[in-house]
């Protein structure tokens, strides 16, 4: 089920399907590791619901809900490892 | 390889690269800017076997491409100053980010050595990381290191000598594939850059047709400038792009990326890096400490503990050794008057120089003790969740997270200084954001302006102190915001910078780390601010000062004078009678003087606010600094030295004038709390911007604040009386 990264909820895993930012937005994705078949989970949101922040290749990451609606994932279903 | 070494500190943000650079230079520091932008340059040295090593510690930067400054600099240095070699240092625990930098390194060519930083954590974490094999993959030195501790940082510098050495300063490019879309186009590419030798004196070719490839904006433009190939290099990438959207539905840019993070767990992969406990285990205390620190509810409640605490600490700390300031500052006041005799000279070295530069070093203890807890905040890795926490709300207004933090400091919670919030401003990364938070901070009621608001409030609204003080600091947050929304939207105006930002793990923060951070800062300010306030003191007592009352009236003063001493026996009378004599010829020389003439000239106009000639002097000098304002109103209502921390009998004189009522204290706080930000202010905001801005933000916040000063006057003398 593909779905935005908006749409996860906290302590959900997801892996990146598509990214579909454009220019600069795009290229700081990408150099964050935001590519896809990235593993990403959501660990928090702050609160006034945004940002949101990540778990990814070992380091956490902060990004806004419009940010994140850029990026496409596929849910995952389990708990880590 | 002669004598003297070039090395180059590169590495991610947070990867410990500052702390490694400390632990190698120590104080032998040079801090600057590179020119025209306000990316800090640090260089150190050390000597290392009779080889004198000059150590420039690169930005930090995620990627080799053109996003920030930061990463714009960092390959500006790489290329043009050809360091010996570079020292790219990563975390053992984030490796696999951490090597996508690496990489563009070698891509670039230039020689590397590997430091894997933070081995202790990887080690505590269950990481394993195989050193020698990472080493022979990647064919580049690879020393394990501890920051922190200073572990391992003498075989990093010996091998980076060694591998310096080794390689003579000839820069060998890894080429990697990017597979069957991209190759031949690449190939092609460097070809067509080869024989028309653009720009190959500076990057190596194939690493040209890459940055095509991946639309960088800085190569584009210089390769437009020079023509040649640009155009069939342009039309190439066009073409690739076409093909790559039809057949893969994706962006170059985004196979260069798959490919390097490909190549990446490639090596990785081969036993390179194993984890003995599985990413549950791992949920490390900076997870934990999450949880509370930026908790929904928790969360802000504490960082309102924290930044009130902040504050506290700044300024019952930083009290004490302003009062010795202040205290040695009087003394030489006091001696230079003992030493020189009166007049001109003496007035000048007292009142100018002495009085004018004491009242600037006076702030030195406060912006120290401020920016160690910044310093703190800031490399615990809190600050960013600050950041994180506030940014949905300061997006509103065209802000961004890293905004409030100047915010803060240069008043926002009463008191602060806008020339250390000011200088806060740098840890914002996006220009626009920045700029509005640069102008509108100076708003916040920092503490020169308190005395001011004290007075006032002392005079006419008494019974309602607290509630008054209150009242002034949201109207300060309430402007700040309208008017940082008003900039973006209009000369300011563009898209808000993505947030896309790193959470670092919480760290205790280094001291020496600190205290050089919080030195650098304090000695910018002492040597910037201290020399241009030396000057503008000069020009205002001269202003002050000039010119003087002519003879007649002069005469007519010592007359009366001489009058006093002859009739009046009674010894305490005749000092009361003295005293009026010479504050009535105190009044009448400033009123002679450019300063009161300014004054007097601004009247028709500053009469609207409910401003006289004596406020407008007041307000002139408060241009310098705000304290000046209390104690340029002493002189003017003829009391002689009036100190701005005991404002009490003035209050009494200014409450009975008939030229004040509650609309003009109103006003006046209006105009105070916004007009231009003292001078210190504007060269801190010229530093962090340019002189453009800082002229900009001057005229318009005391345009902004006369209008509403005016407003509030016309209205409440309207309806308070």
């Amino acid at each position: 089920m593909e779905n935005s990264l908006r749409m996860l909820g906290v302590n959900e895993r997801a892996k990146i399907t598509s990214i579909c930012a454009q220019g600069e937005m795009s290229r700081r994705l990408r150099d964050m590791g935001l590519i896809p078949g990235t593993e990403v989970k959501v660990i928090g949101r702050a609160p006034l619901k945004d940002p949101v922040a990540l778990r990814l290749r070992d380091f956490t990451l902060t990004l806004r809900n419009n940010e994140a609606d850029c990026i496409m994932v596929e849910k995952m279903e389990g708990n880590d490892e | 390889m002669s004598s003297t070494a070039t090395i180059a500190l590169a590495g991610n943000p947070n990867s410990g690269k500052t702390t490694l650079f400390n632990a190698i230079t120590g104080a032998r520091q040079r801090v600057g800017n590179y020119p025209g932008i306000t990316v800090e340059r640090k260089e150190g040295t050390l000597n290392l076997d009779d080889i004198k090593v000059n150590v420039v510690d690169l930005p930090g930067c995620y990627s080799l491409s053109a996003y920030s400054q930061e990463e714009l600099v960092a390959r500006q240095v790489l290329v043009d100053e050809r360091p010996d070699i570079v020292v790219d240092i990563v975390d053992a625990t984030k490796l696999e980010r951490h090597l996508y930098l690496a990489v563009q390194f070698f891509e670039l060519g230039i020689p590397v050595v590997l430091a894997l930083n933070m081995m202790d954590e990887a080690n505590k974490q269950g990481v394993r990381i195989d050193a020698d094999r990472l080493s022979s993959l990647l064919k580049c030195p690879v020393v394990e290191t501890v920051a922190r501790s200073g572990q391992g940082k003498q075989a990093l510098m010996k091998k980076a000598l060694a591998h310096a050495k080794d390689r003579g300063g000839v820069w060998e490019p890894l080429e990697i594939s990017y597979g069957p879309d991209l190759d031949p186009a690449l190939d092609t590419m460097a070809g067509l850059i080869e024989d028309a030798k653009f720009m190959t004196s500076r990057y190596p070719a194939r690493w040209i047709a890459l940055k095509y490839m991946e639309a960088d904006e800085e190569i584009l433009a210089s390769g437009r400038k020079l023509g040649g190939p640009c155009e069939k290099l342009e039309e190439i990438v066009q073409q690739t792009k076409d093909h790559c959207l039809k057949t893969l539905n994706t962006v170059p840019e985004a196979i260069i990326a798959d490919y390097r993070y490909g190549l990446i767990n490639a090596i990785l992969r081969q036993n390179v890096l194993t984890n003995e406990t599985t990413t549950r285990e791992r949920i490390d205390t900076s997870a934990k400490l999450d949880t509370i620190l930026t908790n929904r509810l928790l969360g802000p409640a504490i960082m309102l503990g924290v930044l009130y605490g902040m504050f506290q600490i700044t300024f019952t700390v930083g009290e004490i050794p302003m009062g010795w300031l202040e205290a040695l500052f009087g003394w030489l006041g006091e001696t230079a008057t003992a030493l020189l005799p009166e007049g001109l000279v003496q007035s000048l070295v007292v009142s100018g120089i002495i009085d004018g530069v004491g009242g600037v070093m006076g702030f030195v203890p406060l912006i120290a003790v401020m920016f160690l807890m910044i310093s703190f905040l800031e490399d615990s890795g809190y600050m960013a969740r600050v950041a994180y926490m506030l940014d949905r709300a300061l997006r509103i207004f065209g802000l961004h997270g890293c905004s409030a933090m100047p915010f803060i400091v240069s008043g926002g919670i009463m008191g602060g200084c806008a020339v250390p919030g000011v200088m806060a401003t740098r840890t914002l990364r996006s220009p626009k954001e920045k700029l509005a938070t640069l102008i509108t901070a100076p708003f916040m009621p920092c503490g020169a302006k308190l005395p001011v608001f004290l007075l006032l409030i002392a005079a006419f609204f008494s019974q309602n102190e607290a509630r008054i003080m209150f009242t002034i600091t949201l109207f300060a947050w309430a402007m700040a915001l309208l008017v940082s929304k008003l900039l973006r939207s209009t000369l300011i105006k563009g898209e808000p910078t993505p947030f896309v930002m790193e959470l670092p793990p919480y760290r205790i923060p280094t001291l020496q780390g600190i205290l050089i951070h919080t030195w650098e800062r304090v000695w910018q300010y002492i040597r910037k601010a201290g020399t241009v306030i030396l000057a503008v003191s000069i020009l205002l007592w001269a202003a002050m000062t000039f010119p003087g009352l002519p003879e007649e009236v002069s005469t007519t003063f010592a007359k009366e004078r001489e009058v006093v001493m002859a009739t009046v026996l009674d010894e305490e009378q005749r000092k009361v009678l003295l005293d009026e004599i010479g504050n009535t010829e105190a009044q009448a020389a400033l009123r002679h003087s450019v300063a009161g003439r300014i004054g007097s000239f601004f009247e028709p106009v500053s009469e609207w606010a409910g401003f006289d000639w004596r406020t407008n002097i007041a307000l002139v000098g408060g241009f310098a600094a705000k304290e000046v304002i209390v104690s340029t109103f002493g002189t003017a209502y003829s009391l002689g030295e009036v100190d701005p921390e005991e404002a009490a009998p003035l209050s009494n004189q200014i409450a009975k004038d008939p030229a004040w009522n509650k609309a003009t204290a109103l006003a006046l706080i209006v105009f105070v709390l916004l007009y231009a930000p003292c001078f210190v202010t504007v060269v801190a905001m010229a530093k962090e911007s340019s002189w453009r801005w800082a002229i900009f933000s001057t005229c318009f916040n005391t345009l902004l604040g006369f209008s509403l000063a005016v407003l509030v006057y016309q209205v409440g003398s309207r309806l308070l009386i």
